[in-house]
């Protein structure tokens, strides 16, 4: 499949306002709705408080429903549909702040994605938390979540989308951190948040450079969005530091958001500590959708990091995306081999796939990555819960070296968690993971830049399926290692995993070559059902180079751990191998401690001197404020009793005195009295006569 | 005929001598007849304008003339009555002694 | 006409200064009555005979018997022991002379705007009995009970005491 990547995408109609776009913002409100209800709720009612979570998010992917059927008709007549609905939500004189949201094929699937998955999620949890105390606090924050990664998927404007995706960072915070009382549980909750920051600094500044640059945040505006034809050829004409143009620049800035919140190298440390959380957590957040919201970022953003490509070739943002995400593929697979806990042998094999996921949209575009989101999500999701299913049934243990032989205990969950593992390997034809991978290799084989790349992910699947066989044998084959008998788990758990394992299968089905109808939806073009699609030579060696690398790595990891039950504390068979690499690829490559060396330490350090600073700087000048305050008190007290008081007394004293000197006027002898009223009659009588003479 | 201005002479004169001698004099009795002197100094300043006045058919200056006459008979009977009922009291008429109401 | 004048208002001084400067209070009473008595003949001189002659029935008649009377029961006769003159005569007289100064300097300096003598005029009882019926009935009136309460007054005043408050 010949495709040229490098055309922009035609849009034939973009509709505003209509009643499809206007009722969009129920989708995700309703569920943050029922966040609110539920935090007003007591800690008893706890039926109550899943219902609520579920009644809502069923609602919501009924109407993600409506949606997608209404785009899926809008693309049977033909078109690609765009219909936004925008508003002002602040103005500032010359320019305005607008929100809105998109319907379009991609927020649509992402919709039905996210709300399906999450529905299936919901409805474990009520079995998985059952014994737990805080139940209502749980679905208060699943619903919160729900409702945030909603908002990221309609977001038709960057600034709604910043401000759902820092919501979902709270989310998932409040989520990892759902057991606080364990010290891990809050430490791994804060490492979540601040390394996503870190990332999220770098998305605000792009951010706000595309408003400076475009005027604009809106996606898709009736020709006036950023993502339009007209500001990104204005973001192009600019240039930027290092050769870049504006686009590219603005481009990198916000991969570099995704770069957090997806968890690619070096923002890569939280996901594994994030396994603190519950499963149904590690398996909707960490799984599913949040860190799949970094790659669909970069898919809104698309037309800004593909714009000004060379002669074909690829631009510097794109490149910068495929090298992240090649090699965070490779790192995290080599990393997943030599750990010990179920659950984070599938966070690494996350962060894997999430770099095969960007890999997948630097060179292949949006469709490829999109498609390998979305099978992702499915057997991601599935494993998880099998896994959580599993801990569940060993009474919360979680290391896979004393877990083993439950193919027979637990029947359900082994077949699930097969498929989903089968699909995450890429095992040929029958999973939805072999055709979505394929198609990223696909991509990176005709890249024009490098080759390289082709290379590493090839060799990041044959490590995958390494390290996928070793988990399943050490969890599902041999004997039973723990103390008590493990058992099923109850069919509200169970009947999740069938659901999602029909997916896991089913959904290779819209992305084969024979029928490429996921990416004509999202193209806008129509799909034929075309046979010869896998006759094309190229793609029949590519389909037997990657089948050799899986199954390369199945028969590798089966022959090391299959039917070996080794004994809980034996060490690992490649650990005797070769110990000096083992030691290094457990202890995860060394990065946390490097970080903990340089950035943390500076970071303690600078804390050290604005104590300092404020301990005896700040606080030396307030007391020195207050010291001068209070000799003013004394000076003015010593003035009021001493100056003021002092004149008034003596003010007193002399007009006493002054009393004292005229009463000797009073003689009591009426002769004086009659002296002087003699002498004043006088001389009124004189001034009376001769002033009015004169 | 003689000239007003010496009428009003004379009345100046005996005012200032009945001032002096109400003023001068130890004895409070002395001083009651320094004030009739004053009081027929100022009679006689009134009958003298009334003569030599522009209408004396009117009688203005005699009128007062003699109702001051009348008042200045009462009040000589009452200040005489108080000078009698003080010296029952202290013996004297003194009026250098009489300073009890000193402030 | 004007020669009478000068030995009526010689009298009239002299007896007022008699009346001021003599030691003998008694001597001092009776020049009183002399000064009066000039006064009244001045009043005669003037045209105003029924106010001498009130003069002489009032002041003479009347006033100076009632001194005369103070005198002798307050035993006014005899000579007080510091002398008749008060400590600061000085400033009293000074006082007096101010007052004639001013008395004096006024009415010269104003000698030719005075008015000049007119004729003969007649101020005859009738017309002095009308005037007070008629234009000074309220203050005949007011005078009469002033006369009545001062008459009161010095009986009360001059009373003695009957408790023995002596």
């Amino acid at each position: 499949m010949q495709e040229d990547f490098t055309q922009p995408i035609v849009i034939a109609t973009q509709c505003y306002g209509t009643f499809a776009a206007r009722i969009l913002w129920l989708i995700p409100a309703v569920p943050m709705m029922a966040a609110g209800a539920i935090a007003l709720l007591k800690q008893s009612h706890r039926k109550s408080s899943a219902l609520l979570a579920i009644g809502s998010l069923s609602f919501s992917l009924f109407l993600a429903l409506f949606e997608f059927a209404y785009v899926v008709s809008g693309w049977a007549h033909g078109g690609r549909t765009l219909e936004t609905f925008n508003f002002t939500w602040i103005q500032t004189g010359a320019s305005n702040v607008e929100l809105g949201w998109v319907l379009d094929p991609l927020s649509a699937i992402m919709l039905v994605m996210v709300t399906f998955v999450g529905l299936l999620i919901f409805i474990y949890s009520t079995g998985y938390m059952e014994r737990d105390g805080n139940y209502t606090r749980f679905f208060c924050f699943l619903s919160l979540f729900a409702g945030a990664m909603l908002g990221v998927v309609i977001a038709n404007s960057l600034l709604l989308l910043f401000m759902c995706w820092e919501l979902v960072g709270l989310t998932s915070y409040l989520l990892i951190g759902f057991w606080y009382q364990k010290p891990s549980a809050a430490a791994a909750a804060k490492k979540a948040f601040l390394t996503t920051r870190v990332g999220d600094v770098f998305f605000l500044l792009g951010m706000v450079w595309l408003f400076a640059q475009s005027g604009t945040l809106l996606f898709y505006s009736n020709g006036s969005g950023s993502m339009e034809a007209g500001a990104l050829a204005g973001l192009l004409a600019q240039p930027a530091a290092f050769g870049l143009t504006a686009a590219g620049a603005i481009g990198t800035l916000i991969f570099a958001g995704a770069v957090g919140k997806s968890g690619q190298f070096p923002l890569h440390i939280w996901l594994p500590d994030a396994m603190e959380g519950p499963t149904p957590v590690s398996a909707l957040i960490h799984a599913a959708t949040m860190v799949a919201a970094g790659v669909y970022l970069i898919a809104r953003v698309y037309p800004l990091m593909r714009d000004g490509a060379l002669n074909g070739g690829s631009t510097a943002s794109l490149s910068a995306v495929t090298w992240v995400g090649a090699f965070t593929a490779v790192f995290a697979a080599l990393i997943a081999v030599a750990q010990n806990d179920i659950k984070r042998i599938l966070a690494y094999s996350t962060v894997s796939q999430l770099g095969y996921m960007m890999a997948g949209l630097g060179m292949g575009g949006v469709a490829v990555g999109m498609f390998h989101l979305i099978t992702h999500a499915f057997f991601k999701a599935l494993l998880f819960l099998g896994a959580g299913s599993a801990i569940h049934g060993c009474h919360e243990e979680q290391d896979i070296r004393k877990m083993g032989g439950l193919r027979s205990d637990m029947p359900v969950t082994f077949l699930t968690y097969a498929i989903g593992m089968l699909a995450l390997c890429g095992f040929p034809l029958l999973f939805s993971g072999f055709w979505s991978k394929d198609g990223i290799l696909e991509a990176a084989r005709h890249w024009s830049v490098a080759k390289a790349p082709f290379y590493m992910l090839v060799f990041g699947a044959a490590l995958t399926a390494f390290y996928m066989t070793r988990q399943v044998a050490y969890v599902f084959f041999g004997h039973w290692r723990g103390q008590k008998p493990a058992h099923e788990s109850p069919a509200v758990m169970t009947a999740p995993l069938a659901i999602l394992a029909f997916f896991a299968m089913a959904l290779g089905l819209i992305g084969t070559p024979v029928w490429p109808w996921f990416r004509a939806f999202l193209e806008g073009r129509a799909a034929g059902f075309d046979p010869r699609g896998l006759a094309e030579p190229g793609f029949l060696a590519l389909m037997c180079i990657s089948a050799t690398a899986v199954f390369i790595g199945l028969a590798l990891g089966w022959r090391l751990y299959g039917d070996r039950s080794p004994r809980a504390n034996e060490p690992d068979i490649a650990e005797k191998a070769m110990p000096f690499v083992w030691r290094w690829l457990r202890d995860r490559l060394y990065v946390d401690e490097l970080y903990e060396a340089t950035v943390i330490a500076f970071y303690r350090q600078w804390g050290r001197a604005a104590d300092w600073l404020d301990r005896w700087f700040w606080g030396g000048a307030v007391d020195g404020v207050a010291r001068i305050f209070r000799e003013w008190a004394k000076l003015s007290k010593f003035l009021d009793a001493n100056v003021v008081d002092g004149c008034f007394d003596k003010g007193c004293d002399e007009l006493s005195a002054g009393g004292g000197l005229l009463s000797r006027a009073q003689n009591g002898r009426a002769q004086s009295y009659l002296r002087i009223l003699a002498l004043a009659v006088a001389a009124l009588a004189a001034i009376l006569i001769w002033s009015c003479r004169a | 005929m003689t000239p007003l201005s010496s009428y009003l002479l004379v009345a100046a004169l005996l005012f200032a001598v009945g001032l002096a001698g109400s003023l001068t004099r130890r004895n409070a009795i002395l001083v009651l007849i320094g004030i009739e002197l004053m009081l027929n100094a100022a009679n006689l300043n009134l009958i003298a304008f009334w003569r030599y006045g522009p209408h004396p058919e009117a009688l203005t200056g005699m009128m007062f003339a003699i109702f001051s006459i009348a008042v200045a008979a009462a009040e000589a009977a009452v200040g005489l009555g108080l000078v009698i009922h003080v010296h029952r009291h202290a013996h004297t008429t003194d009026l250098d002694a009489m300073n009890r109401m000193k402030g | 006409m004007s020669f009478v004048f000068y030995p009526i208002a010689a009298l009239a001084v002299a007896g007022g200064l008699a009346a001021v400067l003599l030691k003998n209070t008694v001597h001092c009473a009776l020049a009183l009555t002399v000064a009066f008595a000039g006064l009244a003949l001045l009043f005669l001189q003037l045209d105003a005979q029924f106010a001498g002659f009130a003069q002489i029935l009032v002041y003479i008649g009347a006033v100076a018997i009632l001194v005369v009377f103070a005198i002798l029961l307050t035993r006014g006769s005899e000579t007080p022991r510091d002398g008749v003159y008060s400590r600061h005569w000085t400033s009293g007289l000074a006082i007096a002379a101010g007052v004639f100064a001013v008395l004096g300097l006024a009415v010269l300096q104003s000698a030719q705007v005075l008015p000049h003598e007119t004729g003969t005029i007649k101020a005859t009882v009738m017309q002095i009995g009308n005037a007070l019926v008629a234009r000074y009935v309220l203050a005949l009136e007011i005078v009469a009970a002033l006369l009545t309460t001062a008459t009161i007054g010095a009986v009360i005043v001059a009373t003695h005491e009957k408790d023995g408050a002596e």
